[in-house]
């Protein structure tokens, strides 16, 4: 295939993986992996590297939007980054040392924990609990809704930022935002509200994915003209998909057909990591 | 006062994020023109890794760029985008200076200081 086919072909998918993980908010390197390393037969390091610049450039274009609405807890993420930065550090050495074939496998199962993730029902919740650590770390604070400021305190803090430890290992070693097990961490472990989890998440994912980019950058893992079309493609995407979400309130089918996309994807890289022919 | 402080140090962030992602996507961009335009009909590998590390060290992304290749300049604005969330995070060390949050200040250094120590460790590794 010549440079020029290859490019065209991978910035016309990275846009449609840009698309749906803006919609389902999983980010686009869940498609981009499997499109670069089943389709296109693209060695899996390239792959990740690839899908590390441009999770970078999705988030960090999200949240400078984010940011501003005073939605994102600033000093949540700060703290949480320690785990999420140390883990991705962590997570980008061992992937140097790490057969290929099992780096697939583990890309497949964390696909299918994130499709289910995606699934769940998302009921708002409050916690006015204020933990000791939480109140030392002045993380508890207040987001703008409609009927206006809502203070929401934060509980236990140490189970989250060893969940985020976890994330960060999971980001480093398969090149993924890792958004969904960040929202685990904040949603079901520290009580924080939906809308706050998913701001804060979206803001720490560019700094994690820096921390183990600066490795695979070095290590020669980020090939310029492969990583060029995604990051265009996933950016352009991720722009579309934010437009489309102003506008339409109800994006469950989107997220049925996504989980089943993915679900058949995971399979795949699997299965392929398994036989050991990737 | 302090929430006017924090609105500050969202806008300044907002800002930087912003602007960081569209400079350096309008860097690759450029680069992917120069490349696609020289290299378009070559042939494409990638299914084995090359340990040929051309654009991995930072002398050899300049001395690239300098003779106007285009995968050097596509690489300048990868290493740009990379370094635009590094750069948020050494502002929120500034903006809680400001503030004399000196707790959150160490917490901000200490995730430059890990990102730091991550990339010595590919240098070495």
């Amino acid at each position: 295939m010549s440079v020029i086919e290859l490019t065209l072909i991978i910035l016309i998918g990275s846009y449609f993986a840009g698309l749906l993980g803006s919609l389902t908010g999983l980010g686009g390197g869940f498609i981009i992996i499997p499109l670069l390393t089943l389709l296109l037969h693209v060695d899996i390091h390239y792959a990740i590297g690839a899908s590390l610049v441009s999770v970078i450039a999705t988030s960090s274009g999200s949240a400078a939007a984010y940011v501003k609405e005073g939605i994102t807890n600033m000093r949540l993420g700060m703290f949480l980054e320690i785990a999420t930065t140390a883990g991705a550090l962590a997570g980008a050495i061992l992937a140097i040392y790490t057969p290929t074939h099992y780096i697939a496998i583990l890309f497949g199962l964390i696909l299918i924990l994130s499709a289910i993730m995606s699934l769940r029902k998302k009921t708002r919740q409050i916690t006015q609990h204020k933990s000791y650590l939480a109140q030392k770390l002045k993380l508890n604070s207040s987001y703008p809704t409609t009927d206006g400021m809502l203070e929401y305190g934060v509980s236990n803090v140490t189970g989250g930022f060893f969940m985020m430890l976890f994330a960060g290992v999971i980001s480093g070693l398969i090149g993924i935002g890792s958004g969904a097990l960040k929202v685990v961490a904040m949603d079901n472990i520290m009580r924080i509200p939906f809308k706050v989890s998913t701001t804060t998440s979206n803001f720490m994912i560019g700094v994690t994915a820096a921390a183990s980019a600066v490795v695979y950058l070095q290590r020669g893992y980020i090939d310029p003209a492969l990583s060029m079309p995604v990051v265009i493609g996933v950016l352009l995407g991720a722009i579309t998909g934010s437009k489309i979400l102003v506008q339409s309130t109800s994006s469950k089918w989107i997220r049925v057909i996504f989980s089943v996309i993915i679900s058949v994807l995971a399979v795949q890289m699997i299965y392929k990591g398994v036989m050991g022919k990737i | 006062m302090n929430k006017l402080k924090d609105t500050d140090i969202q806008a300044t962030i907002g800002w930087v994020l912003r602007t960081g992602v569209i400079l350096s996507i309008a860097i690759v961009l450029f680069g992917g023109a120069v490349y696609i335009y020289r290299h378009g009909h070559d042939i494409a590998n990638y299914s084995t890794f090359k340990d040929e590390s051309d654009f991995a060290q930072l002398t050899g992304i300049i001395n690239g760029i300098l003779t106007f290749r285009g995968r050097a300049i596509i690489q300048g604005g990868i290493i740009l985008l990379i370094a635009t969330p590094i750069i948020r995070v050494a502002f929120s060390a500034i903006g809680f200076l400001f503030e004399k949050d000196y707790l959150y200040t160490g917490i901000t250094l200490l995730v430059l200081l890990i990102i730091f120590i991550s990339m010595l460790s590919g240098h070495t590794g």
